[in-house]
């Protein structure tokens, strides 16, 4: 419908306005909930280099949602032009549902389709009183964490991966060792709420805990929100978040934005969109721009989920799913 | 210890007291408070900035995709409820009882449910979607699809507040209406009109109100595009979460004050009713 209505919309304007050089276009991004000042900013810096490249204005809708139930939606039809999630199943699973995109979407742009990424980091209260640096202090006795629950929130996951990659890089190949690990450190876990912004508020509101593990973005967000109350602590190993996008095969042909929407993602990458992406605390690749951010976001080894668990299918049913390695660990206590 | 049985149960005046003071605490704390607050939070930041909240691009699309909204749900299921109604007052037809119940799913599945519902079916995926896309239509994720599901929860309010009015009255009086000739639309302007009236109007009240407010089914079909397919109940959580309270607070106001009016023009249908009844009591069912 809203196809037919385009075509003769545009139809109009073509046969009203022949010779006219500029042209109105339009692009809706599917999107993760928290992304929404992000890509508020972001649009206004596309829609002034689109008009400078091309002379058209462009006009960009944007929707915004938990990122499965962004791509449910898109999968029973939200014609979406581009997806910006913050969870690469969720894209995986536009193949795999609806062959809405090729199997081989990540390889389309550069790092993975992943134009900005995190990592799991710690926020500890003012002059960190139990010294927490890395991992294994998480687990020494009377540490007190906060996270989210590893079963309902993927951010949770995030964190979960990341103390097994820490675990798998030292212990080396003795599983014992590193199941116990794991199992000791959801044991100190006070409070599992069941999301992100849920365990912020938790920590930060009713005080609880002595460390709060979430998203380096969301803790450096936090500590810029309370000056001086709060310190980030980000340790030495942790687990690459990325933060996928792609365009919709199927959509952009409908729609007939294949161009624009390409360019949109591509510029993700361009060196102003990265400082900005920069500002809202994300980690980025364009050299330039993580040296002048060198000091928010210090060297990290980045494990990716192909090291830590194989793949994300492995991931979920090894770990995640019903009886699966989380809840065998989390009977362990 | 004889006069103590003439005392009913809540004479004596403490007990009398606490009562009141309960009710009245509790209506209080439920009712008015957050309804006063909602309008305080909206002007906390003076009328200058509740202007320009409103005035946001995006918040004054979803006023106008909420209104429209309204305005094909409304008479619609005006229609609908009413001859719905009817239907199952005036004829006795095998399945009617089944009818009768059915009215009442909508009440009895969750707004989520039935969101998801018209997804499965209308979706891209769906039994009919698909067949649907074929010929380019696509009602999900667009104004039609809210419009849909806005209806499927709004349509028992008309004829649930006709049905048991109708059939306390009985059919006496159309019986007689057509026994002296009267058309079936004459018989309806005439006779089944003005004894429904009331009941009418209170049922597109209430239609109105949760037409304008629905947000579960609508959350599920709708996208959530801003400035396309955000209605405002959609728009308020959309805004809370931004952390833009003020704003937020705007456009609840706004949905507070649409509330508010709806009532009044309940309020304002009724006592004219009322006056009409008493200035003509004899006349009140011409012919």
């Amino acid at each position: 419908m809203k196809n037919w209505l385009k075509g003769l919309v545009i139809g109009a304007s073509l046969a009203s306005t022949q010779g006219a050089v500029a042209a109105e276009q339009q692009l809706l991004n599917t999107s993760y909930d928290i992304a929404r000042e992000l890509f508020a900013a972001y649009n206004e810096q596309f829609q002034e280099y689109w008009q400078e490249k091309t002379g058209n204005t462009v006009t960009i809708d944007q929707s915004h949602a938990g990122s499965s139930k962004q791509a449910q939606a898109i999968i029973q039809g939200l014609k979406a032009d581009v997806a910006t999630f913050n969870q690469v199943t969720d894209i995986n699973i536009l193949h795999e549902r609806g062959n809405l995109v090729p199997e081989n979407w990540a390889d389309r742009l550069p790092n993975n389709s992943s134009p900005y990424y995190s990592t799991m980091a710690f926020l500890v209260r003012k002059d960190n009183p139990k010294n927490i640096q890395n991992w294994d202090d998480l687990v020494k006795d009377g540490v007190e964490l906060v996270m989210p629950n590893p079963k309902t929130s993927g951010n949770a996951r995030y964190t979960y991966l990341a103390a097994l990659g820490y675990a798998q890089e030292t212990f080396g190949d003795d599983q014992e060792r590193i199941d116990q690990f794991v199992a000791d450190l959801l044991g100190q876990v006070k409070v599992f709420d069941s999301g992100g912004r849920g365990a912020t508020t938790t920590f930060i509101e009713r005080g609880i805990g002595d460390a709060l593990l979430t998203f380096e973005s969301e803790v450096l967000n936090i500590a810029d929100r309370y000056p001086g109350e709060y310190q980030v602590v980000t340790p030495k190993v942790s687990f690459l978040a990325e933060f996928p996008v792609t365009w919709i095969d199927e959509y952009i042909e409908q729609n007939d934005t294949e161009e624009l929407a390409k360019a949109y993602l591509e510029h993700l990458y361009s060196e102003e969109a990265q400082r900005l992406l920069a500002g809202f605390n994300y980690r980025v690749h364009h050299d330039a721009v993580k040296a002048e951010f060198s000091d928010r976001f210090p060297d990290v080894k980045l494990l990716p989920i192909d090291q830590i668990a194989g793949s994300w299918e492995d991931a979920m049913q090894t770990h995640f799913a019903s009886g699966g390695k989380l809840d065998q660990l989390q009977r362990r206590r | 210890m004889k006069y103590q049985s003439h005392h009913r149960v809540g004479d004596q005046p403490w007990l009398r007291r606490t009562l009141i003071l309960a009710a009245v605490a509790l209506s209080a704390l439920l009712l008015a408070i957050p309804l006063v607050l909602i309008f305080t939070q909206a002007f906390s930041a003076g009328w200058g900035a509740l202007v320009s909240n409103i005035g946001d691009r995006y918040t004054l699309h979803a006023i106008g995709l909420t209104l429209f909204v309204a305005l094909l749900t409304v008479p619609l299921n005006l229609v609908f409820g009413t001859a719905l109604a009817w239907l199952v007052t005036r004829f006795r037809f095998p399945g009617r009882k089944l009818l009768v119940t059915l009215i009442d799913v909508p009440f009895a599945v969750s707004p989520v449910v039935a969101g998801l519902l018209y997804l499965l079916l209308y979706g891209r995926n769906g039994w009919l979607g698909s067949w649907l896309a074929d010929y380019d239509v696509q009602l999900m994720f667009s104004w039609p699809g809210i419009v849909m599901v806005t209806i499927f929860v709004t349509c028992p309010f008309v004829a649930r507040e006709l049905i048991p009015l109708m059939q306390q009255q009985g059919t006496e009086e159309e019986e007689a209406a057509v026994t002296l000739g009267a058309s079936g639309w004459r018989l309806f302007r005439r006779v089944t009109l003005p004894n429904i009236k009331w009941a009418l109007i209170y049922g597109v009240v209430l239609t109105n109100a949760r037409a304008v407010g629905e947000f579960g089914a609508v959350s599920v079909v709708s996208g959530n595009i801003r400035g396309q397919t955000n209605t405002l109940p959609l728009h308020v959580e959309l805004l809370y979460q931004d952390y833009n309270i003020a704003g937020a607070f705007a456009a609840a106001s706004l949905l507070a004050a649409i509330a508010i009016l709806t009532l009044a023009i309940k309020g304002v249908a009724e006592w004219r009713q009322a006056r009409l009844l008493a200035r003509e009591p004899a006349d009140r069912n011409p012919q």
